[in-house]
């Protein structure tokens, strides 16, 4: 509150006429004592600069110091403030108070996820998930140090480069219902990394990495919803790399019985 | 002991969450029409095998004002559906690359409409053709 009322003065306004108040309502869950989530709203003072995470912040300080959220960077990098805002996957710290009010936010920890406490998910899941797709480059052929550098055309780069912009941000899969309804399913995101790896002319695993594209958890989970896509906050189209692979596992599939030594096993 | 107790929220009506689920929602269940128009020739196709008097009864079924009005609504979602599916075209194709450049996904949902509608006006001409 105090910061707040310093800036006003700064501008030359009246400390308390102009304040503007937000209600937020939050989704809470405390697994010590709770059997299950309720909401709690604050009423939340608030200048045009305050992103949602500043105003969940604002009620951690001032409020409920045992709110529970991630937040690390608070400019769109670090992947650790997503939430669902209005129902919708979003990063909170590039979200802004302002383009709600002055209707009542809701927010609430991602969804597709175990609730940990309050805003805060079970990851483990996902990072499971990251690890079972091999995320670096498996050599074609043993090389030595002697052999130098690999090189890489600007047009093999531009295979992947696109599918290394992914933070973890996670809002892909809380975006998508098939990850609610299978949570064993590798999603978009993790797809998307995949991908980028076997795109990588560097690569060369990704007949072992094709297994897992088209296993039960694998791409054919997708039913093209394409919302990953829609809410992904850095443009990596993690839902093209899930349906591309869709294609490349049927291709597998068929070229398999055209193989003149009798197919991959 | 841990005092973990990971929550996990019901999937019931998840649909009805988004109106982006329930636009997915509306699309795919328009197949549902593109099913039943299907089974519709098929039938034609089998009093057709089963003799003239057969044939005839079927042409007169698709005359009732029932058979009409199901023929349009046919027609409306299956033209939905085919232009939701080429909507879909960015997200489920590999990326085109014209001259270095990936090819915009308007350009791509373009051509996928156009050359929809291309194929639909020849189909009506040679059938209009046939039937003349
Ligand atoms: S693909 Fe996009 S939405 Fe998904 S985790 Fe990565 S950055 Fe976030
Ligand atoms: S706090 Fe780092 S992305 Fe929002």
């Amino acid at each position: 509150m105090v910061p707040l009322v310093k800036r006003q003065t700064r501008k030359g306004k009246h400390p308390m006429s102009e304040q503007k108040i937000i209600e937020i309502e939050v989704l809470r869950y405390k697994p010590e004592s709770d059997q299950a989530p309720h909401s709690e709203v604050y009423k939340v003072p608030f200048t045009d600069d305050m992103s949602v995470l500043q105003g969940v912040q604002y009620i951690k300080d001032n409020f409920d110091g045992s709110l529970t959220f991630r937040w690390s960077c608070r400019m769109a990098i670090c992947g650790s403030c997503g939430m669902m805002i209005n129902g919708i996957p979003k990063l909170s710290c590039e979200s802004f108070l302002r383009d709600y009010y002055p209707n009542r936010i809701t927010v609430e920890a991602l969804a597709n996820f175990p609730i940990e406490k309050d805003l805060v998910v079970d990851l483990s899941g996902f990072i499971e998930k990251l690890e079972a797709i091999q995320p670096y480059i498996i050599p074609k052929e043993p090389r030595t140090l002697e052999q130098g550098e690999y090189i890489q055309t600007p047009e093999q780069f531009s295979q992947y480069i696109q599918f290394t912009s992914c933070i973890n941000c996670t809002l892909c899969y809380a975006a998508c219902p098939q990850v609610g309804l299978n949570p064993d399913f590798i999603g978009p995101a993790a797809m998307a990394l995949l991908h980028r790896y076997n795109m990588d002319s560097r690569d060369g695993g990704q007949a072992q990495r094709m297994e897992l594209v088209a296993s039960e958890e694998g791409v054919y989970n997708c039913s093209a919803v394409g919302y990953c896509s829609e809410v992904c906050p850095k443009h990596v189209d993690p839902g093209n790399a899930v349906n591309v692979n869709k294609i490349n596992a049927a291709k597998d599939y068929f070229l398999r019985f055209l193989s003149p030594k009798g197919g991959a096993q | 002991m841990s005092k973990r107790r990971p929550y996990v929220r019901p999937m019931g009506g998840w649909w009805k969450k988004n109106p982006f689920y329930v636009e997915y929602m509306v699309h795919e269940s328009t197949a549902l029409f593109v099913a039943a128009y299907a089974i519709t020739l098929l039938v034609g196709l089998v009093r057709l095998g089963q003799g003239e008097a057969a044939w005839n009864g079927w042409l007169e079924a698709m005359k009732s004002p029932l058979s009409i009005v199901a023929h349009l609504a046919f027609l409306v979602a299956i033209a939905y559906h085919a232009f939701t599916w080429f909507k879909l075209f960015p997200l489920t194709m590999p990326p085109i690359i014209v001259n270095g450049k990936k090819l915009e996904p308007e350009v791509v949902v373009g051509s996928g409409w156009t050359a929809a509608i291309l194929a639909a006006l020849a189909l009506l001409g040679i059938v209009w053709r046939i039937a003349a």
